[in-house]
Parts: C-alpha cells; sequence; structure tokens
C-alpha cells in the first residue's frame, strides 16, 4: 500500500505551490509533499517576471513583450506568452487584495532595504505606496536596533537614482526595549498583538507609541517607509492605524532574509492550496528514491529516519528547487538530479561550471533538466525520461534567475503548466 | 534503483560501525561529537530564529541561531561555559524543521543541556525540580500506587501552594489526573497478547480478506510513561482500533521514552531508559514486529532523539521500524475505504498539531484522514506553538512565557466552531485543557468510533 492521490508535487516552493494550485482547480486529488516549509521565508515576496534580458540589458519596461526575443530554450519561450499571462492570473486571482501589479504589464519599481530600485511584476500591497516612480516626498524610518536596514544610506541611493520625490530620514526607538538582536518576527509579534507601553509615563499601545515617535520627523513627507516587520498576522490594519496617526501613506520596505513578507506570502499560499482541498505534508524527509515501470512512475518514497514511505500518484510534479533548493546535486563528480536522476547537462570540466564563457558567470544556475514542450524532463537523446514525470520552477536549466530577475516568473509559469498537464491526464 | 537496495546498504554501513553497548561518551567531550561540521552549515541567515516561538515573545532569549551553531562555534573553540540561556529553549523544534542548510539542532539543544545541567549549572531547587520532572515516570508509577490519594493532593491548594514555594511548579496549573488502573494493568487483565491473537485473527476472519496466521500485521505497542499512567483510553483505543483491522499486538517492557529527560539536560537518565527500550522493542522488531507510538514525542524521540544520541545496538533498526499509529495506517491499509461511509458520534474539534508531529512531517494527517468521515468536523488551528513543550510549562519561572507563546492557539482554538480539542500529544493536550477548559481528545479515540 502506499499513500495515494491522482498529482503527487514534489516541493513547496512557488513552483511546487503553483502546480499543485493549478492541478486541483482541474479538478484532481492533489497531495504536495516537501522537505521543508519554510522556502518562501527567505524570499523577499515580491513577484518577477523578468526584470533584465539575458543579455544584461534592462531594467525591462514590459516583460511580457520580451517574452518573444528569449531564445527556443528558455523556459518562458517553451511555455508561451499565453501561459506565462494565465499562470500570473490564477496567483492574482488568490492573492486577490493582498498583491498589487496586475493592472499594467510594465513593471514595476520597488525600493528594497539597501536603497537599490528592483523592477518587478508583482508586489505585496504593502509596499505599494514606496514605488520609486511616485513623486510624493518620502520619509524613510528605520529602527534603532534592528539591522538590515539603514534608512539614511537607503534615502541616499533613492535620491542618487533619481527618483522624482525628495527623500529623508529618520531614526527611531522602537517603542518596547527589545534585545539587541531580536528577531523580526518579535517585532512584527508586537505590533500584531499591540501590548500597551508606557512612554514617558504615558500608557499606550504599541502602535500608537510608534506613531507618535516616527511624526516628529515626518515633515512634508506625503509617504513613510518602515522595515517589513509590520505584523505578519494584521498588516492591513497595523498600516492603516500608522497612517492614520501619521496622515501619511505607510509602506513596507522589503527586507533580506528571513523576510515577513515572504512568510506572509507563504502563508497566504498554503491557506489557499488548503481551501482549495491540496493534502500538504511538510517537513517529514526529502523523497529519495522511487520505482518505475517501463519508464512509468509507480510510486516514490520518503526517508523519514531511515524508515521508507511510500507515496502513489498517477502523476509527478518536480519542483525541487536548484541546487539552493536541494532540486539539482552538484559535487565533484558531476551534476545530477538526486532523486529520478533525469539527464542535466554540463560541461565535464568542473572548472567550467563557474567561469565558461559559453555559460555566463556562473554556470551553475542555469543547470538544471531539459524538458519537453509539456515539460517532461527529457534525457539526452531527447525522449521524455518518464511517461508521468513532469518539472516545474528553477529544477528546469537554461536560464539564469538571479541575473534575469525572473524566479518567481517561471517557477509560477511552469509550475501551472505542469500541473494542468498532469491534471488532465488523470 | 530501488527501494530495498538503498536501505541494504544502509544497514551495511551500521553494522560496520556498530561497537555493541559501548556509549558515545557525550559528556566532558562534548565538543568531540562531531557538530561541528553541522555549525560550519549554517549561513547565519537567521531563518530558524524567525521560526522560534520563544524569541517571538522573551525578549532574554537569544533564539536559536545563537543556541544552536553559534555557541557551537564558541565552544568548540575552548572551554566556554554553556549559557544560561539554554534553559529557556522549549525543545519544540521549530529551528530544526525550518533550517534550509539541516542544521541538526535537536542535537545540539539536547547536546548543549546536557553539558549545562551536568558541568555548569548551580545546584538549587530548580535544578532538582527539573530531575523529578523529568523523570516524570517515577513519579507517575508512585502515584499510580495510590492514584486517587495522589490525585487530591496533587490538585489540593496547601500542596499546590507549597509546591510553588519549594519546588517553583506554577500552582496555576491542573495536575494531570492518574488512571486508577494503568493501561499496563488493563492490558493483563485483558489477557495480554493471547487475547490481542485471538481478537485480530477474529477481525481478519470477519473481513475475510486475511490468512488465519499473519506474519504482516503484528504491532509493538510503545505507550510511553503518559498514556499508560494518565490518558489510558488512548492507549486501549489504539488498542481497539488495531484489533479491528486485523493487528496482533504486543506491549513489550520499556521504560520512558526519554523526551522528559532530554528536555530538562538529563541525557544521562534517558541514556539509561533507552537502553532498556531499545533492547525490548528491538527484540520484538527481530521477531518481525514494528513498533507503533500514539505519542508524538515518544515516536520523535526513537526515531530521531536516539540515533543522534546515542550509540546502541540496534538503535537505527529502532529508528526505522518505529512510526507514529496513525501514520502506520495510513501506509498499510487503505484507510479512505474502511472509513467510506463511516458515520462517527463524536463532537467537532479543534485540532492543534503538536511540534513534534510537525517535525515529523505528520501535521497534518489527522485533519485529512477525518475531512471525508461524517459526524465530525476537525478544524486545524493552524501552526501556532502551544507552548508548553512537555515539562517546560511546568516550571514557575517559565509559566508566563508558556501561557504567551500559547496565547495564539487559545485564541485560534475559541476562534473554531468547536468546543473540543483534538491533539497527539498529551503535554499540549494539556495546556490546550488548561487555557480553554475544552475537553481534548486523540485522534485514535475518533478513529476507533469509525472504525468498529
Ligand atoms: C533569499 C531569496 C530571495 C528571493 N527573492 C526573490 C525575489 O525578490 N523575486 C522573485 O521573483 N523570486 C525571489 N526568490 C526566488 C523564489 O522564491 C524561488 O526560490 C524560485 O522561484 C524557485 O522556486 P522553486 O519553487 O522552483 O524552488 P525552491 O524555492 O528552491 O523550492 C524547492 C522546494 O523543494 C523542496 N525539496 C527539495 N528537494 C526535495 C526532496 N528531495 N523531497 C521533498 N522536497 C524537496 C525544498 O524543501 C523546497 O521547499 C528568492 C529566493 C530566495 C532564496
Ligand atoms: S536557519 Fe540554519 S543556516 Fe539559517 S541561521 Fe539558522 S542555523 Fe544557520
Ligand atoms: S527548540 Fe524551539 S524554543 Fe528551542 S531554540 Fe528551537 S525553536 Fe526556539
Amino acid at each position: 500500500m502506499a499513500i495515494d492521490s491522482d498529482v503527487l508535487v514534489i516541493g513547496g516552493g512557488i513552483a511546487g505551490l503553483s502546480a499543485a494550485l493549478s492541478a486541483a482547480r482541474e479538478g484532481a486529488e492533489v497531495r504536495l509533499v516537501t522537505e521543508a516549509e519554510t522556502t518562501l521565508h527567505h524570499a523577499s515576496g515580491l513577484l518577477d517576471v523578468l526584470g533584465y534580458t539575458p543579455d544584461g540589458e534592462g531594467p525591462v519596461v514590459d516583460p511580457f513583450a520580451t517574452i518573444g526575443d528569449l531564445p527556443d530554450s528558455h523556459p518562458y519561450a517553451i511555455v508561451g506568452e499565453r501561459t506565462v499571462r494565465d499562470g500570473l492570473a490564477m496567483i492574482d486571482e488568490v492573492l486577490g487584495e493582498t498583491y498589487r501589479g496586475e493592472h499594467t504589464d510594465a513593471n514595476a519599481l520597488v525600493p528594497t532595504h539597501g536603497g537599490t530600485v528592483k523592477p518587478t511584476a508583482r508586489y505585496p500591497a504593502s509596499v505599494a505606496a514606496g514605488l520609486a516612480s511616485d513623486d510624493r516626498d518620502v520619509l524613510l524610518v528605520d529602527f534603532e536596533r534592528l539591522t538590515g536596514f539603514d534608512a539614511g544610506v537607503a534615502a541616499d541611493h533613492l535620491a542618487d537614482g533619481g527618483i522624482p520625490a525628495e527623500t529623508s530620514a529618520a531614526t527611531v526607538e522602537f517603542p518596547v526595549t527589545v534585545r539587541d538582536d531580536a528577531k523580526v518576527t518579535r517585532y512584527a509579534h508586537l505590533l500584531d498583538e499591540n501590548p500597551t507601553v508606557t512612554v514617558d509615563g504615558r500608557d499606550r499601545h504599541v502602535r500608537a507609541a510608534l506613531a507618535d515617535a516616527i511624526d516628529p520627523h515626518t515633515g512634508d513627507a506625503k509617504r513613510v517607509g518602515l522595515p517589513a516587520v509590520l505584523g505578519v498576522d494584521h498588516p492591513a490594519e497595523i498600516r492603516a492605524e500608522l497612517g492614520e496617526r501619521l496622515d501619511a501613506a505607510v509602506f513596507e520596505v522589503p527586507m533580506g532574509p528571513p523576510s515577513v513578507l515572504g512568510t506572509r506570502l507563504e502563508d497566504w499560499l498554503y491557506a489557499v492550496l488548503d481551501d482549495a482541498g491540496v493534502e500538504i505534508e511538510a517537513g517529514g524527509g526529502p523523497i529519495v528514491n522511487f520505482d518505475a515501470d517501463d519508464r512509468t512512475i509507480s510510486e516514490v518514497y520518503m526517508d523519514r529516519s531511515g524508515s521508507p514511505i511510500p507515496y502513489g500518484a498517477e502523476q509527478y510534479v518536480l519542483a525541487t528547487g536548484d541546487v539552493a533548493g536541494g532540486g539539482i546535486d552538484s559535487d565533484r563528480d558531476g551534476v545530477a538530479e538526486p532523486i529520478f536522476d533525469c539527464h542535466v547537462p554540463h560541461p565535464s570540466d568542473r572548472y567550467e561550471w563557474f567561469n565558461d564563457d559559453a555559460f555566463g558567470d556562473h554556470a551553475f544556475v542555469t543547470f538544471g533538466v531539459v524538458v519537453d514542450e509539456t515539460l517532461r524532463p527529457i534525457d539526452d537523446a531527447d525522449d521524455p525520461e518518464f511517461a508521468n514525470l513532469r518539472a516545474a520552477g528553477a529544477v528546469i536549466g537554461g536560464y539564469d534567475y538571479p541575473a534575469e530577475k525572473s524566479a518567481s516568473g517561471v517557477s509560477i509559469a511552469t509550475g501551472y503548466a505542469a500541473g494542468r498537464h498532469a491534471a488532465r491526464e488523470v | 534503483m530501488s527501494d530495498t537496495e538503498s536501505r541494504d546498504s544502509r544497514e551495511v554501513e551500521q553494522s560496520d560501525t556498530e561497537d555493541g553497548y559501548e556509549p558515545r561518551d557525550i559528556f566532558g567531550t562534548t565538543t568531540e561529537m562531531d557538530l561541528r561540521s553541522g555549525a560550519d552549515n549554517c549561513t547565519k541567515v537567521g531563518t530558524c530564529d524567525a521560526e522560534c516561538p520563544v524569541a517571538e515573545v522573551d525578549d532574554d532569549f537569544p533564539g536559536p541561531q545563537f543556541q544552536g551553531p553559534e555557541q557551537w562555534r564558541l565552544s568548540s573553540k575552548g572551554d566556554v561555559e554553556i549559557d544560561d540561556s539554554v534553559t529557556k529553549c522549549s525543545n519544540c523544534l521549530r529551528c530544526d524543521s525550518g533550517c534550509p542548510s539541516g542544521v541538526p539542532f535537536s542535537e545540539m539543544h539536547n547536546t548543549a543541556r546536557a553539558k549545562y545541567v551536568l558541568e555548569d549549572q548551580p545546584l538549587s531547587i530548580k535544578k532538582i525540580r527539573n530531575r523529578i520532572l523529568a523523570n516524570y515516570r517515577t513519579s507517575a508509577w508512585l502515584a499510580s500506587k495510590l492514584p486517587r490519594t495522589a490525585n487530591f493532593f496533587m490538585n489540593n491548594g496547601i500542596v499546590r501552594w507549597l509546591m510553588e514555594k519549594t519546588m517553583k511548579i506554577p500552582s496555576e496549573r491542573e495536575f494531570p489526573e492518574f488512571a486508577t488502573q494503568t493501561f499496563r494493568e488493563w492490558w493483563a487483565e485483558r489477557g495480554g497478547e493471547a487475547t490481542s491473537k485471538e481478537r485480530a485473527q477474529e477481525a481478519r476472519a470477519q473481513r475475510g480478506d486475511a490468512p488465519v496466521h499473519s506474519d504482516e500485521k503484528r504491532v509493538a505497542y510503545f505507550h510511553g510513561c503518559y498514556s499508560n499512567y494518565n490518558t489510558t483510553q488512548v492507549a486501549k483505543s489504539m488498542v481497539r482500533a488495531y484489533e479491528s483491522l486485523g493487528y496482533e499486538i504486543t506491549v513489550p517492557k520499556q521504560k520512558c521514552s526519554g523526551t522528559p529527560m532530554f528536555a530538562n539536560g538529563r541525557v544521562d537518565d534517558a541514556r539509561r531508559h533507552a537502553k532498556v527500550n531499545v533492547e525490548h522493542l528491538g527484540d520484538a522488531i527481530e521477531d518481525g514486529y514494528d513498533v507503533i507510538c500514539t505519542c508524538s514525542s515518544c515516536s520523535l524521540a526513537l526515531r530521531q532523539e536516539y540515533p543522534d544520541l546515542f550509540d546502541l545496538d540496534g538503535i537505527d533498526e529502532l529508528a526505522a521500524h518505529t512510526y507514529d499509529a496513525l501514520e502506520y495506517l495510513r501506509i498499510h491499509e487503505d484507510l479512505e475505504a474502511e472509513l467510506e461511509g463511516a458515520t462517527v458520534d463524536a463532537p467537532d474539534v479543534a485540532y492543534h498539531a503538536p511540534c513534534h508531529s510537525r517535525n515529523q512531517g505528520l501535521g497534518r494527517q489527522a485533519v485529512e484522514l477525518f475531512a471525508d468521515v461524517d459526524g465530525v468536523a476537525v478544524t486545524d488551528v493552524g501552526d501556532s506553538c502551544s507552548g508548553i513543550s512537555g515539562t517546560y510549562g511546568w516550571k514557575a519561572e517559565k509559566y508566563e512565557t508558556s501561557m504567551a507563546i500559547g496565547e495564539e492557539m487559545f485564541e485560534h482554538m475559541e476562534a473554531v466552531d468547536a468546543e473540543t480539542g483534538m491533539t497527539e500529544c498529551p503535554t499540549c493536550a494539556m495546556q490546550m485543557e488548561h487555557g480553554t477548559g475544552y475537553e481534548i481528545m486523540h485522534p485514535i479515540e475518533v478513529l476507533e468510533t469509525a472504525l468498529t
């Protein structure tokens, strides 16, 4: 016996989540198994489609208009512009009011914690008032003890970058004395719970006291940007209250990992999957092995402290990420896809992985499986490795997402497509 | 590439390195335990810190990144004392599941706690209290001899006031009630293994699907302390549910799983108990049984903490053959078919997945299992931590932190349309009951009513 479903998705990053959701929407019984449930905790929470061309030109103004110029081997070229749009539309629909950007094909320019501006297609509603194209004057605020965001440096960077607004910066003391290395979750928790604190002999709620501390610095600013720690459970409420007290639009500046924006996105997407009836099994161990009959996978096995736990399905989606996610193994002996041993082309000379011109600066980030038009991984003779296996996200090779800024877009598009193809076969 | 192949090679490797009952000396030579490479895996990004429920509410707690890899690096450089903040860690192991780089937190915390308790912690009432809490089995054994008297005294106002004053056990907590008959007493009275064999065979004959003698359908039950002395109904439900599916059960000799001992740094005590468990459960495994647990902390201990911490003959075999009771049925039975059309007479429940179930990837199985069963609605209250983490919430100085962590779970439970709770962990159950006043069930109890 095995734990059964129609479609089994392996990997719980944005690609796996997209695949599971699209398969469930096609009516399949879907199970998602993932070694770690916390992948999106690292991510900035921004959903990029294409920020720069593979040749490094950009920032790209209209990513969709650029898809036609991509090489045939690029995942966007394989699934086509229509699918990229449909996949995003699925995510837009489930994220609803919490995300923005669907009103236009053009990239938005979002200022991040270092003061650099990032071209992205979708962004949390909480960063919307911070867009670099906005001409309202902006105040950036950091907290005395919170590392990872220096408002002064960020404001200067933005000004140097020539944004059409006056920038200023302030550092305030967070109204609760937290330990020096307090975690972002500590700040978020205090703002969510909003307990009473005594500041200068007055009893104030934390949110009110924080607004009091920022208020003297606002000046003419119509927008106030804070590090992205404004609650995990009640972000809209916290932003609205601060905004009202400061009489300005309050926004969050995306921070490095671990990220509250990423955590929120993850919470929302997992809740969406749950509503869609997807069974989720996280943290029980990696999928390590499989049984197949004549190029059709019958079962895969999870390694749970040494006990092999069998999972069976008609269709499988591999969404295990790249080298960083664990979906691609690279060691002295070569580069491989560790579960099914799918073909992963790579130069045999190890030195070429890093700096051979033919493969760009970091060849290893482009390593991954090669897929056919229905996203089945293919072997070196171009035949599908298995009849019932599809791939999605960073486990697919042939594109350089850190340079292109295309990570989530490719994951969503290929996840959406792989999930649909899989569900339609059952 | 087949599954058996990889398992075989693992077994060969294991027997090559076996050195019998010789313990790995984890004290004194703590720094030699090979956790260096684990600490070096750390990328310092701090995902673990964002997972830690204690760091979220307690400004005195430096968080797992310090507690684990950071402290590890420090202590391996020289003879640095373990920071006393280690006692604030509740051992919920969310950091362990959260770390993308596979830093071995469980092992690090347990080793650091042990070093702290044995070498660095000054002797105090708290230390003695911790030892008593760690050895719950001994206290429970005593209490079970006089359950009514124990129940009376344990929750008697004056006694509790004295306990708080002298032992730092918070008087807000209700002591768990001791059963008047332990599970083992019930099991023996019922006729033990022989009766179980009979009932299983009857069930199999009735089901018409299995031969009269079965080598397959045999499980050894590790009940742990809590279902033996307190929640005996959980153990009994497991027995009836399994027998109704045709399983023969044996209940080997056993001691505490060690969970409360790990959490209090008494790895020395835990090892003594582990030795007995590994030996007797190991015998059962040799006879063809798999081991099942109903308590999520027990299954975590047998599967993960044992092989992490001890070097005993057969310990990896035990880890590989141990399962959670529901998990085992999901793998070996078509539960969906068994439950098809079943109606149960149970209250709707607010379900909390214990941290130690989540750590084994079992946090969603109860919700999934009962989703299509009529008569019971199971609502997951989300991934908040209950905050009690075994004996943690039983210490006066941790009581407030424990309740602050649990606050989110209490709110979520109350928001759900149910007046009863459900969880697999007995101490989470205590905290849930304490915070909401609800009665708390174990999923196996619901399964029993659905199957029989
Ligand atoms: C720090 C950081 C910042 C980022 N910022 C952005 C950004 O600003 N914009 C943007 O668009 N994208 C960003 N991303 C990228 C994005 O979040 C995704 O990582 C990327 O799109 C790839 O997604 P994926 O789902 O294919 O793989 P991953 O995100 O790597 O997920 C792979 C999943 O598979 C699981 N897994 C791996 N092996 C196994 C196995 N054997 N068995 C079971 N499960 C397994 C892993 O646990 C993981 O959950 C960022 C990522 C990181 C880490
Ligand atoms: S999550 Fe793991 S890698 Fe990241 S800081 Fe914590 S221990 Fe280090
Ligand atoms: S075990 Fe739990 S309490 Fe202890 S450091 Fe890890 S996350 Fe925090």
